[in-house]
Formats: structure tokens, sequence, C-alpha cells
């Protein structure tokens, strides 16, 4: 039952894809690896769970481009594009992104481990439509599994984060203010 | 008190989860870290296993395979029965059954080398259903009994016989309920530490940490006291991560015994749902026999739940399945008999609900089937039937010490959802004018649900409060945080109870070595036995600063107030912050701490005749469902759920609300979706692509209702509320289903054929 292998050959020398604003190197070991895993055991971004590895629960969504992917159907030597992962999410100043505190403020998280995903997918939704109906949340929500809320609350953390944004001038984009230089593992 | 407890949102573990810092057990790592993997047969029922492990060790990487024989304690361990095998001996029992572990570099490596391990054995036909094993002469498959029946639970009270004579309508029916994966979204973890003094340290993806360290302890061959089970995040449990997310602790915990090294065993899917256990399907037979005018007369009811090849907590799911055998409804003549039965499918346990979602579904089923045949309103049937204060319940307890609240729940979703309206606009029995593919339908049921254990176990917990120099606050307490939000709870009763600020509060997460055994975070407990333990440690702890700071507030100890974060004497100039009282009682000498232990009230159970106070007190529920069945597919919609709960008192409503409607949604999963088959004994949906549960669209928005009639017998007025979420929306969908129809469901998941449908 491994999956540590993907079909892609070696890392070229020299590749290196951006991680919440961060330009991270490939070695030649991390060829084949999914990107769920790069994540993971390369970087310790932990926040990217597991839940299926399979592509059915939407625990490892993160956003390549700003689209929501499965981490673990994507070969990290074929992501193309900026990555950002939960732990991109907060703001600069370190303060919770709009979605994250909807999140907090209304109740959404029970244990958590859907809880990055959710984020991600909500985010890509209202990159591309900011005022979005109960049904287009449900709709864009539909590929992330929770087994503990019901959706409801989820459902609700996105309607008032958009509300929030709306009032507040704009979508907010994460993953992209922060200093190259700068390291964001760990 | 005159704080109150906040409505927002208050998690104090939400931040870090929404930010992915929250660590669970997974997310663990250590420098020199080993990987575990476990090796199963493809055997479901087979002896004389032989294991061969050196091709395994010939895998680069592989650091050593571990079998029984390198287990220094018991290879077997169990709640109630020391039955389940960590590791086999010689027999295999069950698909899910682990015969090796190996011990790998790397992941990769673990589960190249398990790929490499043989197994020969003797294969036996495998016993496969209730029926089967009921054969007199089948195969009795556990070792310490001489019958596939494992547990007979009783229930007699009046003459069922005599009275079916005087009843103008009887009805008999048949019911079955499907095995159920709880499908945490995370599964089962383990990472292992052997500490320098020889303490073996578990940071594991389970609910509790006590019965997880018997579990090792048992395994390792080790006292308690050389175990510690540490707490980490948990992705969700649902009763699910007990017996088998404790194997997955023992396991690696061997491993670090054996290796000296820190050892990760992180199930896949796959292994998760291949071994861990599941809920008990059941099937039930009902007879009823009614007066003409409505009144329930009598009962008899035999049910047979599917154990599976090890005991779990069998006997205590179809405990409370007999102590509740005919749901929240007052019946003088009743014959239950309630028998668990061994089978070579995968076992199953624990799972939210706990033997009532079941027994609701027949029960409520039936309310509405007899309301049918007698021409009834199926509100007044409830209603004449329903338990009431001061009724005596089918077990012969006398409900006259809380607040009977089961029709005042039932008229609030009634006008909430509109039902008496709804149920006339029904699509069954109502000529429609237009060939719409829609039918429509609106069903309800009510229930009660005993809390905490009841007669299945003892029940107390700790809670301790230690109080720091500063002013801040450490509270401890005995119930373990599998994520839905118990250790919020605590706080705010600790912060209710003293006045003070959640900010002053840090809840500091237990291990098994630093607070004494709390029995398990099951049973809908955590906040009724949690939350009375942190009052009685808060009022210790007030007893001694009310002493200790009289003198200096100018007034008598039973003066001292505590609130708006300070403390009171009588005087309004007389007040001393958190941080000068803790001074003051430092300078006294005084440590600032208290201990408090809450021990349930008593409870009594008869096991020849199932009569006794099963309970000491019940949360009362209604549900109703409103659904749309498609003429061309079958498919049933849902489109609404209004619930009403009386939780006693809600202590943090959003967690309230959350955990209904999640509740909700778990019984419908159930109702409309889930089931897990076996071909021959091996499970065909290992993973969410087949097994599947209920995604964002599979659900409408909901509408809860929090009744609070505080409860005399909880010191925070709470009774919980993550059980009977779940337990009744199953009937309320199937009334909803045949009142669009006219068909009648006995058995879920609900499956329509589009041919019948009118
Ligand atoms: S872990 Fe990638 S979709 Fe489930
Ligand atoms: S909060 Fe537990 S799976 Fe969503």
């Amino acid at each position: 039952m491994s999956r540590a292998t993907g079909s892609a050959g070696a890392a070229p020398a020299g590749q290196t894809i951006r991680v919440n604003g961060a330009a991270r190197p490939l070695l030649p070991a991390d060829a084949g690896m999914t990107l769920l895993r790069w994540l993971r055991e390369r970087e310790f971004l932990t926040g990217t769970k597991n839940g299926c590895e399979i592509g059915a629960c939407g625990a490892c969504t993160v956003l390549v481009g700003g689209r929501p992917v499965r981490a673990c159907k994507t070969t990290v030597t074929d992501v193309a594009g900026d990555v950002v992962t939960i732990e991109g999410m907060e703001r600069p100043d370190g303060s919770l992104h709009p979605l994250q505190q909807a999140f907090v403020d209304v109740g959404a998280i029970q244990c958590g481990f859907c809880t990055p995903g959710m984020v991600l997918a909500a985010q890509a939704l209202l990159a591309s439509k900011p005022e979005p109906s109960r049904l287009e949340i449900r709709r864009a929500l539909q590929g992330n599994l929770c087994r503990c809320t019901g959706y409801q609350q989820i459902v609700d953390a996105v309607e008032h984060a958009a509300r929030f944004m709306r009032d507040n001038g704009g979508i907010e984009s994460p993953g992209c203010t922060q200093d190259e230089t700068e390291g964001t593992t760990g | 008190m005159s704080t109150t407890i906040r409505e927002k949102a208050f998690r104090n573990d939400a931040v870090a989860k929404v930010t992915g810092r929250a660590v669970f057990a997974d997310d663990v790592s250590y420098a020199g870290m080993l990987h575990m993997a476990p090796v199963y047969a493809d055997y479901v029922a087979a002896r004389d296993v032989r294991v061969d492990v050196s091709a395994a060790l010939d895998v680069p990487g592989c650091r050593r395979v571990l079998t029984a024989a390198d287990v220094p304690g018991a290879t077997h361990y169990g709640q109630i029965e020391r039955d389940y095998p960590i590791l086999i001996t010689d027999t295999i029992r069950t698909w899910g059954d682990v015969v090796a572990l190996t011990l790998g570099d790397t992941r990769d490596a673990a589960i190249e080398a398990a790929a490499r391990v043989t197994v020969t054995a003797t294969e036996e036909t495998p016993i496969l259903t209730v029926e089967e094993a009921l054969d007199p002469y089948a195969r009795v498959i556990p070792t310490w009994s001489d019958s596939n029946v494992v547990v007979h639970h009783r229930l007699r009270r009046g003459d069922p016989d005599a009275a079916f004579a005087e009843c103008e309508l009887i009805v008999e029916e048949e019911f079955r309920t499907p095995v159920v994966e709880q499908a945490y979204l995370e599964p089962e973890s383990a990472v292992c530490v052997p500490r320098t003094d020889g303490v073996i340290e578990v940071y594991g993806s389970m609910q509790h940490p006590f019965s997880t360290r018997r579990f090792v302890a048992s395994l390792l061959g080790e006292s308690l006291a050389n175990i510690e089970v540490h707490g980490v995040a948990v992705g969700g449990g649902f009763g699910g991560k007990d017996d088998t997310a404790a194997a997955v602790c023992a396991r690696a915990a061997l491993g670090a015994l054996i290796t000296g090294r820190p050892v990760k065993l992180t199930y896949a899917r796959e292994w998760s749902i291949r071994e861990s256990y599941k809920r008990h399907p059941y099937i039930l037979k009902y007879k009823v026999g009614v007066t003409s005018e409505g009144r329930v007369a009598a009962v008899k009811a035999e049910m047979f739940a599917d154990s599976g090849a090890y005991l779990s907590v069998t006997p205590w799911v179809t405990w409370r399945s007999t102590a509740q055998c005919f749901g929240p409804y007052a019946v003088d003549n009743v014959c239950a008999d309630v028998y668990g039965v061994a089978t070579n499918n995968g076992f199953n346990g624990a799972m939210r609900g706990f033997g009532a979602p079941q027994v609701n579904f027949a029960v409520e089923s039936i309310m509405d089937i007899i309301a049918g045949r007698l021409k009834i309103h199926p509100l007044g049937l409830r209603r004449i039937n329903m338990v009431k204060q001061g009724s005596t319940t089918v077990t012969g307890q006398v409900l006259d010490d809380h607040t009977v609240s089961i029709e005042e729940v039932m008229n609030r979703v009634v006008h909430e959802v509109g039902f008496r309206k709804k149920y006339e606009e029904c699509s069954f029995g109502t000529p429609s004018e237009t060939d719409s593919d829609a039918l429509y339908g609106i069903g309800l049921s009510i229930s009660y649900r005993g809390s905490s254990l009841g007669a299945e176990g003892m029940d107390f917990c700790s809670a301790i409060v230690n109080g720091q120099f500063d002013g801040s606050l450490i509270l401890e307490t005995g119930i373990h945080e599998n994520g839905q939000g118990s250790e919020s709870v605590m706080t705010l009763v600790l912060a209710e109870q003293l006045g003070c600020s959640l900010k002053r509060i840090r809840y500091r997460r237990s291990s098994t070595s630093t607070i004494p055994d709390s029995g398990t975070t099951v049973a809908t407990r955590g906040t009724i036995l949690g939350g009375s333990a942190v009052v009685v440690a808060a009022r210790e702890f007030r007893q001694l600063l009310s002493t200790s700071l009289a003198t200096r507030l100018r007034c008598k100890p039973e003066e001292v107030r505590f609130h708006e974060d300070r403390i009171w004497g009588t005087t309004f100039d007389a007040s001393l912050t958190w941080a000068e009282a803790m001074k003051e009682l430092y300078l006294q000498r005084i440590t600032p701490f208290a201990f408090g232990t809450y021990q349930a009230p008593d409870v009594s159970w008869d096991d020849t005749t199932g009569q006794g106070n099963a309970y000491f007190t019940y949360v009362y529920s209604c549900q109703a469902a409103e659904v749309q069945v498609s003429r061309k597919s079958g498919n049933v919609k849902l489109l609404n759920v209004v619930a009403a709960h009386d939780v006693g008192r809600a202590i943090n409503r959003a967690m309230v609300m959350g955990q209904m409607y999640g509740g909700i949604t778990q019984g419908a999963g159930m109702t409309l979706m889930e089931e897990v088959h076996r071909d021959g004994g091996r499970i065909r949906e290992l993973n969410y692509n087949r097994y599947r549960i209920p995604r964002a669209l599979d659900v409408p928005d909901m509408h809860g209702i929090i009744v609070e009639n505080h409860d005399p017998k909880s010191l925070t007025g709470a009774k919980g509320i993550g059980e009977p979420a779940l337990e009744l929306i199953a009937p309320a969908i199937a009334n909803a289903v045949h009142n669009a129809t006219g068909i009648r469901c006995n058995s879920i998941p609900i499956k329509i054929d589009p041919e019948e449908l009118p």
C-alpha cells in the first residue's frame, strides 16, 4: 500500500517551488514524492492533513496558483505555481486571515482535522466569487469531508468571512506577502 | 454565580487548529524514530497460523519484525473479556487480525517489509451471519464462552401475554440496521518514546488515555506507573478510538520497548477500516399490542447484535438497548431479550449512540405504523404513551427527580417546523395534481437517553485547580478532548465558578500520570461528570480562598464573593485582584490548590428482571425531517431537519449546536448511505471512495433548538448532547419517506426502488 513513488523522474537540479512565499529547493531524493508527503516530511508543514491518500477526503487540500488541489494526488516535481498551505494563511503581522477568524468565531471547528483543507478550499472560492450563496459554498466544499460538524457552521463561517472581506476592502490573498529571503519552514 | 457563561463560540484550541499548528499524533516526530507497519493475512478464519518473516528482514531499511513471540506481556486484551489480539498467536478469527509488525527506518521500508511476510494456516469456514452463528452445531468462536451467544440481557415487566389478549391491535415488525464505520477523519496513529528512566511515553490518537494505558501495560507486561499516556489533538473518535486505537498505541510501545528507539505507527485509511471496530448491526423483532384508545399495553422485543469476533463492549452496548428497549414510552408489560452474537466479522464496539440508534429506529417506526393502522395522529399517539413527570419507565424507574420534558421538546419541534400543516401536505395519501417528479414527506421521532454510563459501569471524575503566584490558574480534569470541545467547557465552568476571566485560566491537558483515572470519555459523560468535578474542585478552591482572605477583606469567610475577575468582601472598597489574593495566600504559606472528585449518583440494575434505576438522569429529544423522494430515481433528499434537545443547560451554545448538526449528519449517513459490506468476511469499502459519508451537499441547513431544564443532579445543570443528537434521525427520515411514498423501510440504509413508487 505504499504510495511513495509517483510517475515523475528525478527532480531537475536546481528546481525550486514557492511555498507560502518562499522558494524551496527540490532535492533529487524528492522525485516522485507526493506534494502531501513532501510538505509534511521535508518541510515539516504538518498543517496539511492526510485523511485518505487517494484524493477522496480533501484533508490535504492546498492552493497551487490559487486553485485548490489535493496534495496527496499531486507529485511535487509536477507542481507549477505558488503553493499556499494553511501555515501561509495568517497575515504578515501574525493575525488570522478573516476566513480563519470566522471559523474560530462561529464555532466551525471541532476536531480540526478537516479545518486546514476547508479553509483553503473556501479561500479559493472567495477569490473567484466574493459573494457566494450558501449553495455555492456547499458546492465548493463538496470535495472536503467533515465528520464532526455537519458542515453548517463551516458554511456560516465562509459566509461571514465573505461579508467581512467585502466590507473591509476586498479579498486578501495569502502567502504572497512574505519576503523571499525569510524562511518559512517549521 | 454572578458571571454567566458567554454565548460566543469559545474553544481553547480553535486558533491552533485553524492555523495548522495543532499537533496530531502523526505530526509528532523524533530524531532516530523508527516506523512500524502492521501485517495482515488474507484469512477470515484460520488456525495453526505460521508466520515467516525471513523475506521481510531482507528488505533494505527493515530493522525488525515482531510477532507474538516478542511480546513480554499478554498478547490479548479487552475491556471486559481479554480476547482481543494485539498480535495473534495461532488463530485468526477475523480479516483485520494482525499477525506481525514490521519496523523500518522509513514508513516505506516498513510497508515493503510487511508485504514480504508470508503466512500459512489451516483455513476454516468463516461464520458470517448471526443466523449461522446461532445454529446449535456452529463452531464456537470465542475461547472463553461455550456458545456464540456472548451476552444475553433480559427485561421482564408485568405480563405481556395476558395484556396482548386485551389489545385491539397487535403489530409485529422486524427491522435491520447496518454496520457503520465511525469514519473519524484522522486515522489511528501513535508515537511511543522510551524514556531514560524506563517509562514508555505514548502520544496517541485515542479517545481514552486511561483505557489505552491498560492496553499498553498489559502487552508490555509493565506496571501502569511505567506507562505515561499523553493526549494530543485527536481528529475525531465518535466512540471509535478505543480498543483499536489503544492496540495501535500498544504496538508502537512494544516497538519502542524492544528497540529502545522512538516508534511511530500511523494507519493508512485502508488498515483503519479493515481492522477497527464498527457500530453493531442489529436485527430487531417487535410485537406490540395497543388498546383501541391507542395505549401501548404490551411489548415483546427480541434483538440480535452482531458482536463480531471479539467481545469489546458488546455487553454494555446491548445493555443500553435493553434499558431503552421501547423508547421514551411508559409501558406496563414488557418482555425483552437482547443478545450479542459472535461471528467472524470484524468486531463491533462503541460508536456514538451506543445501542440506542438501532432501537430508536425500530420503536419510532413502529409508533408511526400503529398511528397509521389506528388512524390516530402520530403526535397524538406519542402524547398518549410518552413518559410524563412521575411516570415509571420500562425498567421500573420513577422519573420524578428531574424535569421530564419530552412533551416540551416535541412541542418545540412541531411548532418550529409547522408539523401539523406539513403532515397534511405529504404526497402519500394526497392526490397529486401535477406529475412532478418529487414526492414530499415529513416525519418525526422522539427519544430519551440515559446520561452517562448508568448501570454499565463506575462513574467518577476528578479535577485539579492550581493557583499561581501571579493570579493565573491551571485547570486539569480527567476528561479527554476528542475534538468535541470538552476542555473549553471545563474552562468555561471554572471561569463561572470563580467569577474570573477566561484569560486567567490555562487548561492543561493531563497525562495518565498526573491525574487519577477518571474513566473514559464516553456516553455523553464529559460535560456532566467533568463539569461537575470542576464545580467540586472550584468549591474547595473558593472555600480555601475565603478562609484565608476573610481577615484581609474585613468580612466573614462566608461573605467572600468572587466576581468581575476580583475577590470581594462586603463593602465596595474591600476587594483584591487575583494576583493580590494569590500573593496573600503564599505569604500565609497556604498553597492555592484544590482537588475535587465527582461521583455520579447511584444507579441500580437487576440482571434477571432488567428492572432498576438504570440512569441517574435522561436527555429528552425530538427531531423532525422533511424529505423529497424522486419518482424517477428513488433518491431521497433531505430538505430540512429541526431538532430540539433538553441538554439541561448549554454551557457553550455554539458547540452544542455543532454537536447537534454533526450528530444529525452522522445519523443521516447511517439512514441514507452508509453501510460496510463484506464479501466472505472481507470488507468492500476500505476507503472514502467507496465508503460514502455525507458531504456538504448531502445535508440541508438544519435548525437546532436548545431546551434547558437544569438538571438537579448535575452540579452545572448540564446533561450533554453528543449522542442524543445522533440517535433518532433515522426513524424521523424513515417516517418522512413513508409519508412521501407509502413505502415503509424497515431496514437502513434506505433504498427505494423507483418501480415501487406511485
Ligand atoms: S488525503 Fe488527499 S484527499 Fe484525502
Ligand atoms: S471538524 Fe472534525 S472532521 Fe471536520
